[in-house]
């Protein structure tokens, strides 16, 4: 068999490349478009109401008035919290399954972490109303009453709350984070870790050395775990009080935006109250996009800040051009 | 071998397609609440009439209303009547049938209180606002001398998605508290001045449960079926009602003299004898001249088996039935839809 011509070849090639970047444009357009959608649909509302819906609090179907800084605040609030709560951990399990577990261990280890993963929101939900929210009220009866006069533990102990909104998330964000972050940590090069031992490094140091290396990636991950925790809908309202009003308190009820779509969506019986809801549809897309967008630059700044590091004082480590690649 | 298994494939679809031609099929969607008996009452229905398949989707009474209204089924249903704004939008004349009944109960967990609490109209609205916000406040112990109240701080628990179940509930709030009419209103989803929000009647229930203190509302359904005590309403009459399957379709028969031609009535606060104040209707839609006649006789055909036989199946399901003054004026106005 002889090789097919080189015509044909690059006429595969090209056929190739149009397909590829076919799907590329896609997903392109499937964004814009979602947008252009969502922007339509909520017109009635933004003519309504128009920078004031980002501002105001008051959410009352029954009179027509609808402000979504309630849902935004509550959204951020707890995706904040679950980050917080989770990156520790995450971390934490990600450094163990990299560095210092027994191997035998580290593939059913890794396993399990990411079987959290695949467990569907709604059994998070359960398990939050059974098991998490009457765990989270004992401990809001007990807070001494000290602690209760600041104001982030103030308010009656209901046991549904940001507090265990935030927990269940962070539950829920691990496996995305940590999963990102062991592989990222499996990629920096060994003789980064070897270097720092020869240095006279310890285990520990040795560790920041390789976690100074893959920041970038652990940044990203953490991220995808914000834009996981962001999104998340049916464990959340579950837990979280459902309540649109803003507080500092971890253990006061609030809402989320993607929580009120959710219970709010079929029953919403005005034009109006449905373009509001598309609304606050459009507000998570625009803030999902600058946290996107933030990352990214975070990242970037990180970046760059390593380029001059390492080229500065120093011939650069010879792995480097492999691992950045 | 490949061959013959293609054959039969083809044969298959080829019979599927040639029943499907012969079976009609009509859809509706909306209400939630109602969802058990709807879905009842199209199985038997399809058990009479084979060639007939209604199916429904339960997308909420929002949802129902909008997807009539843009004549995307057939049929809609609701829990609580059309505007006369979302009538006059749509591009004909909407007609409302109610089917059975529901009522809503007051739910509440008080350490050490196991007995069934009393309230009136009043004391529950103020419950609601939180103006009334400890158990052992004189207004809620006026009403029930017998009770140990304790003086934990009431939490109100009230449905996070939109629902028929909180228009009810709000709609009778709201008449028997001015105050509660001018600061909540009437709606499926309402903005509540104190309390959390579950989702579902499940969730409701769960809150209560869980929390010391807490007051909610479930549909009666829900709180038989799931054995959850519920507190006495005082009706217009001044009498303390215990919901029940019985004292809810007194309600509706109470409504009987004051009922509008087009049946959009609200029967909380009933007067009467034996009513229990927080129960309404629930409605099954229809366009007043259907385009597609077919579908239309077979719909026709369909509410006068589920006025008159269909009603034996609410016991089991746990609605209320329709008193039989409501089923033959129904049955007079579905003369009303064009055939």
């Amino acid at each position: 068999m002889k090789n097919p011509p080189s015509s044909r070849r690059s006429a595969d090639d090209r056929g190739f490349r149009l397909a590829t970047g076919f799907s590329a444009l896609l997903v392109v357009l499937l964004v814009a478009a979602i947008g252009l959608e969502l922007y339509r649909t909520s017109h009635l509302s933004i003519a309504k109401f128009g920078l004031r819906f980002w501002k105001t609090t008051t959410w009352d179907p029954v009179a027509g008035q609808f402000g979504a800084l309630p849902f935004i605040w509550g959204t951020l609030y707890s995706s904040v919290l679950a980050l917080l709560l989770s990156t520790p951990v995450a971390l934490g399990i990600a450094i163990f399954l990299s560095e210092l577990s027994p191997r035998p261990l580290r593939t059913p280890l890794a396993f399990l972490t990411e079987l959290l993963a695949a467990i569907p929101s709604i059994v998070y939900g359960l398990w939050g109303i059974f098991v998490l929210v009457p765990a989270v009220r004992r401990l809001e009866v007990w807070t001494p009453d000290w602690m209760k006069k600041i104001p982030l533990f103030s308010g009656p102990p209901l046991g549904v709350g940001m507090l265990s909104a935030g927990l269940v998330l962070a539950v829920m964000v691990i496996p995305f984070t940590s999963s990102v972050a062991r592989e990222v940590l499996k990629a920096v090069p060994s003789t980064q870790r070897e270097a720092a031992y020869a240095l006279g490094a310890t285990r520990w140091e040795a560790i920041q050395a390789a976690l100074r290396y893959g920041r970038t990636g652990i940044i990203g991950a953490v991220m995808l775990g914000f834009g996981r925790a962001i999104g998340e809908t049916m464990a959340v309202t579950m837990v979280i009080g459902n309540n649109p009003r803003i507080s500092w308190s971890v253990y006061a009820a609030q809402h989320t935006m993607a929580a009120v779509i959710a219970n709010e969506f079929t029953e919403a019986d005005t034009d109006l109250y449905l373009s509001a809801l598309v609304e606050i549809g459009l507000v998570l897309f625009v803030i999902t996009l600058v946290i996107n967008a933030l990352s990214r630059f975070l990242i970037w700044s990180v970046t760059r800040e390593v380029k001059v590091k390492t080229v500065a004082p120093v011939a650069p480590p010879a792995a480097a051009p492999e691992a950045a690649a | 071998m490949k061959k013959l298994r293609f054959l039969f494939a083809v044969l298959g679809a080829a019979l599927a397609l040639s029943a499907a031609a012969q079976t009609v099929q009509i859809n509706g969607a909306g209400a939630t609440f109602p969802y058990p008996i709807y879905s009842k009452w199209f199985s038997e229905y399809n058990k009479l009439h084979p060639d007939v398949e209604i199916n429904y989707q339960s997308i909420g009474s929002g949802g129902g209303i909008r997807q009539l209204t843009n004549q995307t089924v057939f049929f809609g249903a609701t829990d609580g009547p059309m505007t006369d704004e979302q009538l006059q939008s749509a591009p004909g004349r909407i007609l409302h049938f109610p089917t059975v009944l529901g009522g809503v109960v007051p739910v509440y967990n008080i350490p050490g209180v196991t007995g069934e609490l009393k309230f009136t109209g009043k004391v529950l609205a103020d419950i609601i606002m939180g103006k009334v916000n400890k158990w052992n406040d004189p207004a809620i112990a006026g009403l029930n001398p017998g009770a140990k109240l304790p003086a934990t701080d009431i939490t109100v628990a009230h449905r996070s998605d939109g629902s028929g179940t909180t228009y009810i509930f709000v709609d009778y709030l709201s008449k028997v508290s001015p105050d509660f009419k001018k600061t909540v209103g009437v709606a499926t989803s309402v903005n509540w001045p104190v309390g959390v929000g579950g989702k579902g009647n499940e969730g409701v229930a769960g809150l209560v449960k869980q929390t010391p203190g807490a007051i909610g509302y479930v549909e009666l359904i829900y709180a038989i079926q799931n054995k959850i005590p519920f507190g006495a309403v005082q009706n217009m009459d001044g009498e303390y009602v215990t919901a029940s399957l019985e004292s809810v379709t007194a309600a509706a028969g109470a409504a009987v003299k004051a009922m509008p031609p087009d049946f959009r009535v609200s029967i909380t606060n009933a007067p009467g004898k034996g009513v229990y104040p927080i129960s309404s209707f629930t409605w099954l839609l229809f366009y007043e001249s259907p385009k597609d006649k077919q579908r239309a006789r077979i719909m026709v055909d369909f509410m006068k088996w589920a006025l008159t036989e269909g009603q034996k199946y609410c016991a089991e399901l746990g609605y209320a039935p329709l008193p039989s003054e409501v089923v033959s004026l129904e049955m007079n106005a579905l003369k009303k839809i064009r055939v």
